[in-house]
């Protein structure tokens, strides 16, 4: 493990030493009793999982029948463990909101899926997939499901061809595969720069042959509204049917979360529209811990903002750091000029100055700030809005010049023509511009190594829970730990929870289900009836904007205070003065984008206090208090090698209730890895 | 610049609707078509009218959700999806009809927005390999031919947005059965079922009231993700085959 270039960083940090400051976040937080991981098995880390899979209890197959299992979302974590747990024999219910299950935002993903299958002999295995891991999520992540994550790679790559999965072949025949930001081995699986779409599709039809074959009921256009709890156990959800109104119950032995990230909490992002947090925080308010929430990742090559009727922002694939380089002018006075006047020699590649060894190929979160700080200097490119031009050069001239046009076409041709179409500018002959944006989300519901969460019987997979990728994510991870989750872990995990059932059957009539129907009944007319004079929309951004101004790239003890502050004040003023036209009992698209804000409004505090608590920077998480003379991220191991896992209070004093978070600290010990200070110098 | 917008209205699925025309001013030319109906929501909403109902989601081009009849073009005047489809497209002054998709098997929800139940269907009659977790071999067990890989991925694209269906005087489904027959016929993986997933999605098809292929070629034309028209051969080949078998 020592021949990644890794310095550890031993001189003393400029702005900050650990412990020299107080507790940034009294006052906003309850302290918690320390929480931990009791599934995983322990022993040497790449034996825990077979030992995990053999203790897990089996389930008998005439039981399966008998036992219901509840699935919101259909993404590459939702579908792909609906289409697996119906073919072993459960009844499954699969919930989405969209109108069918292949709409999953999974279906956007570009670049590709990670997976160590060293077809490459370049020096890849599963233990250099772990370290990479681990090491690209700043030492964050716990280390026993990073490794399960690793192992089970090479399997999703197995399953998808016999799908298939049309991935990119070589002219033999077999696979291709290419390199990604972050690492130095070529271990990422793709197809074109459709990688999740072609995923998604092989589990979609997975997950339509067990609809065929009678074992998954699908529910498209419903939304998950509330949690049920009976007895501590989660027991079913309520959900709306978006096309009728009509609040309806589901009840089941186990209900699985894949409802995917809350980037959305930004207003602008790379999610769809639809992308939000409601499923996994009416289960955090129904006592699910929400872990790290303020690990976000902004990712470094997105098209540029062009105004103020922007709705969404668009990725342009990490796999175009492969080839193109990114640079500034060295000089403001050169930022209007057309970049292909500029001669070489004033141009600034500034990634590859300040990290020679890893260039154009650093981690998101470095290439994001790096962006950042340029475009600060007054070195950003493209039009200016709000007085700043936010954008830099992705330039692909010497990449053509190498490769000549078509072998360009061959590898990022729809990249290029998404790129033409929303700019109306042509890469082929002029610099992409770019800029950062927020792609993913790396916290989440805390869940322990069998993927459950703090309420028994309620499992979180893919995106929504927090546990694989630290403080930020790998490129091509996300693919991976969806599939894993889905394909290979909940699977056998899930099964252990299941040998107690089928439980105790419930009526609608149980006073537990009939609180949680009326929760969401009375919210629902609470927005119908207020006649306020703002639109959903206009909270949201105002939403975004504070969050992106206070907890995005970088952030500081004084500006999440002031986060915190607004976001009391906004959401106060929605819920008296927002207007959502229109009735209940019909397609009604204002009142499901109340709800949705209404829970980000929520979330967005919350963040801003884990930001606020986690005084060191790491991974996606930027503490401007905390960094090296350099400008350089800087971790505080001795105070903050732990997850922060969030209790939700209640406070009946304040609007919809959300009081005090208690903080419970998992702590994160690493056996087979050595912590260091991340460098890609 | 300014737009007059024609747009059907239609509260529910089994209302009558209409077409209402609505003026809308201070639209950019970056702005997404889509964008320009969130404007024009805005709007509505601040003057207490009800906003016009959409789908969309990813608003990147792949995931299907949304699709309009655009001056009577599915996805309008430029071959992508309508949330690519931006306004520098349109001019000044111009008048703009905007209608839900056309077909009697996508029947209209609310507005703009339509029931495409029926392509999950039609993937349900056959549009998979079968093949349970766990059970595949290895990957490099069977190499694929990177010609027929690439054929395969070409077709694999289509989004399931609908506009194949929408763009045809029969309101067929030829182009979208045609696409993911040929995606899995064209790999070693897909040819122990070639001949069922034929027979059963034609069968589906046909039962959820989508017309007959006549060799017109809209479907292609409208197609954002440029689909070709030989995958609807194809999808004769193998009916054929499939028949000629015993199925």
């Amino acid at each position: 493990m020592t021949d990644m270039p890794d310095t550890t960083l031993t001189g003393d940090p400029s702005h900050d030493a650990p412990g020299a400051h107080g507790d940034d976040a009294a006052g906003y937080y309850v302290p918690g009793s320390p929480i931990a991981d009791t599934k995983s098995p322990g022993g040497p880390i790449d034996e825990r999982w077979q030992t995990r899979k053999f203790e897990a209890r089996l389930v008998n197959p005439a039981n399966r029948r008998k036992l219901d299992i509840i699935i919101v979302g259909t993404g590459l974590a939702g579908g792909s463990a609906a289409a697996t747990l119906g073919e072993a024999g459960y009844n499954v219910k699969s919930f989405c909101y969209q109108d069918s299950p292949r709409r999953a935002h999974s279906i956007a993903a570009q670049g590709g899926i990670n997976a160590a299958k060293n077809y490459k002999e370049d020096g890849d295995s599963v233990h250099r997939l772990f370290y990479d891991t681990v090491k690209g999520g700043d030492y964050r992540s716990r280390e026993s499901n990073v490794y399960r994550l690793a192992e089970v790679s090479t399997n999703i790559i197995d399953q998808c061809v016999a799908q298939g999965v049309p991935f990119a072949r070589e002219y033999g025949g077999l696979l291709d595969n290419r390199s990604f930001g972050g690492v130095q081995v070529s271990r990422t699986f793709y197809a074109r720069g459709q990688t999740g779409q072609q995923l998604l599709i092989g589990a979609y039809q997975a997950l339509e042959r067990q609809v065929a074959a009678g074992t998954v009921t699908q529910y498209t256009r419903h939304e998950m509204l509330e949690l049920i709890v009976v007895d501590g156990k989660a027991r079913g959800i309520i959900a709306r049917d978006l096309v009728t109104g009509e609040i309806e119950t589901h009840l089941a032995d186990v209900v699985v979360l894949a409802s995917g990230g809350y980037g959305n909490v930004f207003f602008l992002s790379t999610n769809a529209m639809g992308s939000n947090v409601t499923a996994a925080w009416r289960a955090h308010r129904k006592g699910a811990y929400m872990a790290n929430p303020c690990y976000t990742q902004i990712h470094p090559t997105c098209i540029p903002v062009t105004g103020s009727h922007q709705s969404k922002l668009t990725l342009m694939s990490e796999s175009l750091r492969n080839d193109g380089r990114i640079w500034v002018p060295k000089k403001k006075a050169d930022c209007e000029k057309d970049p292909r006047d500029i001669p070489e020699e004033d141009r600034d590649y500034y990634l590859e100055r300040i990290y020679p060894s890893f260039g154009n190929l650093v981690p998101r979160d470095i290439a994001s700030r790096a962006a950042k700080n340029v475009c600060d200097e007054g070195r950003g490119v493209g039009p200016e809005v709000e007085g700043v031009r936010r954008g830099v050069y992705l330039d692909f001239s010497a990449a053509i010049e190498r490769l000549g046009r078509d072998g360009i076409e061959e590898k990022y041709d729809n990249l290029f023509d998404m790129y033409a179409r929303i700019t109306g500018e042509n890469p082929y002959e002029t610099p992409m511009r770019i800029y950062p944006a927020v792609h993913y989300v790396m916290g989440g519901l805390w869940v322990d190594y069998d993927l459950q969460s703090t309420i028994p019987g309620l499992f979180v997979t893919g995106e929504a829970n927090f546990s694989d990728h630290g403080a930020n994510r790998l490129g091509a991870s996300a693919l991976m730990q969806g599939l894993a989750d889905g394909y290979f872990v909940l699977p056998h995990t899930i099964r252990d929870y299941l040998a107690d059932g089928p439980f105790e059957k419930i009526e609608e009539s149980h006073p537990a289900v009939v609180e949680a129907k009326k929760a969401v009944e009375d919210r629902v007319a609470h927005f119908l009836g207020t006649s306020g004079t703002r639109s959903v929309d206009s909270y949201h951004r105002e939403l975004g904007n504070i969050m992106w101004e206070y907890c995005g790239m970088e952030r500081t003890e004084d500006g999440l205070k002031k986060a915190i502050d607004l976001i009391r004040t906004l959401k106060d003023d929605f819920w008296r003065n927002v207007k959502v036209l229109g009735t209940n009992d019909s397609l009604n698209q204002s009142l499901e984008k109340a709800g949705r804000v209404a829970d980000f409004m929520e979330l967005g505090e919350l963040m801003c206090i884990d930001a606020l608590n986690r005084r060191e920077s790491c991974g996606g998480h930027f503490r401007a208090e905390s960094q090296t003379e350099d400008g350089e991220a800087l971790r505080h191991d001795d105070q903050f090698a732990y997850v922060a896992a969030w209790e939700f209070a209640t406070d009946p004093d304040v609007a919809e209730g959300m009081g005090t978070p208690v903080l419970h600290k998992e702590d994160l010990v690493y056996t087979a890895i050595e912590m260091k200070q991340r460098s890609y110098k | 610049m300014k737009v007059t917008l024609k747009i059907w209205r239609q509260p529910d699925s089994v209302s009558p609707g209409a077409m209402h025309t609505y003026e809308l001013d201070g639209v950019s030319e970056d702005m997404s078509f889509l964008e320009m109906l969130d404007v024009l929501n805005e709007d509505l909403i601040v003057k207490g009218e009800d906003p016009v109902a959409f789908d969309s989601d990813c608003r990147e081009g792949i995931c299907g959700m949304c699709g309009l009849m655009i001056n009577g073009q599915a996805h309008g005047p430029e071959v992508t999806t309508t949330c690519q489809l931006h306004m520098r497209s349109f001019k000044d002054g111009d008048e703009i009809v905007i209608e839900p998709w056309r077909s009697d098997a996508f029947p209209v929800v609310k507005d703009l927005v339509v029931d495409r139940g029926a392509f999950d269907r039609i993937i349900q009659a056959g549009g998979f390999i079968s093949v349970n977790t766990g059970s595949a071999p290895e990957a490099h067990s069977v190499p694929v031919p990177r010609e027929d890989a690439i054929r395969a991925f070409n077709v694999a694209t289509c989004i399931g947005c609908g506009a194949c269906v929408a763009a045809c005087p029969n309101g067929s489904a030829s182009l979208f059965m045609g696409a993911k027959i040929t995606h899995l016929g064209e790999l070693p993986q897909g040819q122990p079922e070639r001949d069922s997933r034929v027979v059963g999605m034609v069968a589906q098809h046909d039962a959820e009231g989508f017309g007959g292929c006549t060799n017109i070629g809209e479907c292609t034309a409208a197609c954002p993700k440029e689909i070709p028209l030989d995958v609807i051969s194809r999808l004769n080949w193998d009916l054929h085959a499939a028949l000629r078998h015993g199925h």
